[in-house]
């Protein structure tokens, strides 16, 4: 079991400068995400987007403050549990929580920081009627383990670039790839539709534009699906896994079921204080939060990022000496490795 | 209509028809209009903040006599990538609001269903 002070949901910008917070005041995190990247949003919809509004950046490109926040936090040794999605918290008789994730990860902490964004970041699904049935019988919206297609049969669809890269790098395992797109042209990058093209060429990729998959057949796992072209009509092929890649899109998800109180999709909190739950130790910062007045900023969500440590370090030393706010310009910051970031003194000669 | 007004009617995801009062003095999309007047679910529209990279805002026009921006090399990108298009298909942030767009009809495409 995963131990630690706060455990924070959400790898976001907001989970993220959380963990600065807290180490300031000498608490330890571990954050979990979804995504096998931290970043949240910014990592996932938007990394190459210039952010105007970060004070004392003029511009700054989404995925270069991540970075940054990354750096930032390095003293403070975060620990991660990535590409697993927080499902079920229970909470022990001590008043401390044990969270568990569709992995069966577990991890227990005093608090707990939910910096779960608009939800976990989750595969979208082709609109075909029988796709569930399929469900880890052919059909994956993931490809986890590439070795899992070693001599298969296999279609891709989608125009992106993950459909492009898994295309290519399957082509060195899988036994047959057919990659289905609806246009003839691909969203990707202009270096991996050039590939996509050689190989084509090669005969390594059957490439199939202007269609879709509109049915998937088979007993008990996939064993075929119906291919629409536009001008040609239906296709059946033969096919082992079928793995449609349409991009991430957020869901609250299991969070919905945790006992908090929910209002339009957000976790109700108390502003006038520390953005706690109606559950005691646990918090809700960030985008996935609503309170009177509420902006899905990411200011906002550094601002109540600060104020709820204060409450959590309370929660977790409550026998401590009442906590003064110190500056980092005067006090510096201590990383948990011992090594001390302060100004340097200034010199000064005696005449 | 009046002024920096226009009608907008806006079929929502459970074929629900509203008739609606929509500025043209604020730069609004949409939709934004569709979320101003909470028509759909947070989280189940604009998540990409309006940027043509999501399609959560996917709507069919169904008034082809009002002439709308034309479509740019993101959107029609978007829409590929997107289900349930049509041909009348557009994504609802990359339409502003503006007097020419007065009684403009517009239906919201089905949210992507995502994976559990
Ligand atoms: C296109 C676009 C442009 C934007 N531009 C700006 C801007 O200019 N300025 C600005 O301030 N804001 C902007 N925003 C908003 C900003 O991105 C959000 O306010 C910010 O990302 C919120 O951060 P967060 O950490 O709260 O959540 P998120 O960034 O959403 O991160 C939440 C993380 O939690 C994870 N998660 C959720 N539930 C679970 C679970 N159960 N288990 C595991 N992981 C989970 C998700 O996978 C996700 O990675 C923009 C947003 C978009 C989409
Ligand atoms: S809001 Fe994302 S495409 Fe329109």
């Amino acid at each position: 079991m995963i131990k630690t002070d706060i455990l924070i949901i959400g790898a976001g910008p907001v989970g993220l400068f959380t963990v600065f917070e807290a180490g300031l005041l000498k608490l330890r995190c571990h954050l979990i995400d979804a995504l096998p990247i931290p970043g949240g949003q910014l990592a996932e919809i938007y990394p190459k987007k210039p952010i105007y509004d970060i004070p004392g950046y003029p511009s700054v490109l989404a995925g270069e403050l991540i970075t940054n926040l990354e750096e930032q936090i390095a003293p403070f040794q975060p620990t991660y549990t990535l590409g697993e999605r927080a499902e079920t918290i229970k909470k022990l008789d001590d008043g401390s929580f044990v969270v568990t994730t569709n992995k069966g990860t577990e991890h227990h902490a005093p608090v707990v920081a939910i910096a779960g964004g608009l939800g976990s970041f989750e595969p979208r699904k082709p609109p075909i009627k029988e796709i569930v049935d399929y469900e880890d019988k052919g059909v994956e919206y993931i490809i986890r383990e590439p070795n899992f297609y070693k001599d298969k049969k296999i279609i891709i669809a989608g125009g992106g670039d993950s459909a492009l890269d898994w295309s290519i790098f399957l082509t060195s395992i899988a036994k047959e790839v057919t990659l289905v797109h609806r246009r003839t042209e691909f969203r990707g990058a202009l270096d991996s539709v050039e590939k996509v093209k050689e190989l084509v060429k090669k005969g390594k990729i059957n490439l199939l534009t202007e269609s879709e998959v509109v049915e998937i057949h088979g007993q008990d796992k996939v064993e075929s699906v119906t291919i629409k072209h536009t001008q040609e009509g239906n296709k059946t092929l033969e096919v082992d896994h079928f793995i449609p890649l349409f991009g991430l899109s957020p869901k609250l998800g299991p969070i919905a079921n945790w006992g908090l109180e929910i209002e339009k999709n957000a976790i109700v909190v108390d502003n006038a204080t520390d953005y706690s739950t109606n559950i005691p130790g646990i918090f809700a910062i960030g985008d996935v939060n609503t309170y009177p007045g509420k902006l899905k900023l990411i200011l906002c969500g550094f601002h109540e990022a600060t104020i709820m440590v204060q409450s959590a370090y309370k929660i977790i030393n409550p026998d401590a000496k009442k906590l003064v706010m110190k500056y980092t310009t005067v006090s510096g910051i201590t990383g948990f490795d011992g090594v001390k970031k302060e100004q340097q003194k200034a010199v000064t000669t005696k005449i | 209509m009046k002024e920096n007004t226009i009608k907008v009617t806006i079929t929502d995801r459970e074929g629900k028809t509203h008739k609606l009062d929509a500025p043209t003095d604020m730069n609004m999309n949409v939709m934004e209009l569709v979320r101003a007047y909470e028509l759909a679910p947070e989280g189940t529209i604009g998540i990409c903040g309006g940027m043509a990279m999501c399609a959560s805002c996917q709507c069919y026009v169904e008034t082809p006599e009002l002439e709308l921006p034309e479509m740019s090399m993101e959107e029609e990108d978007m829409l590929d990538q997107a289900f349930y298009v049509k041909e009348n298909s557009r994504l609802g942030c990359q339409i502003y609001l503006k007097d020419e767009l007065d009684g403009l009809k517009v239906e919201l495409a089905p949210e992507s269903e995502i994976s559990e």
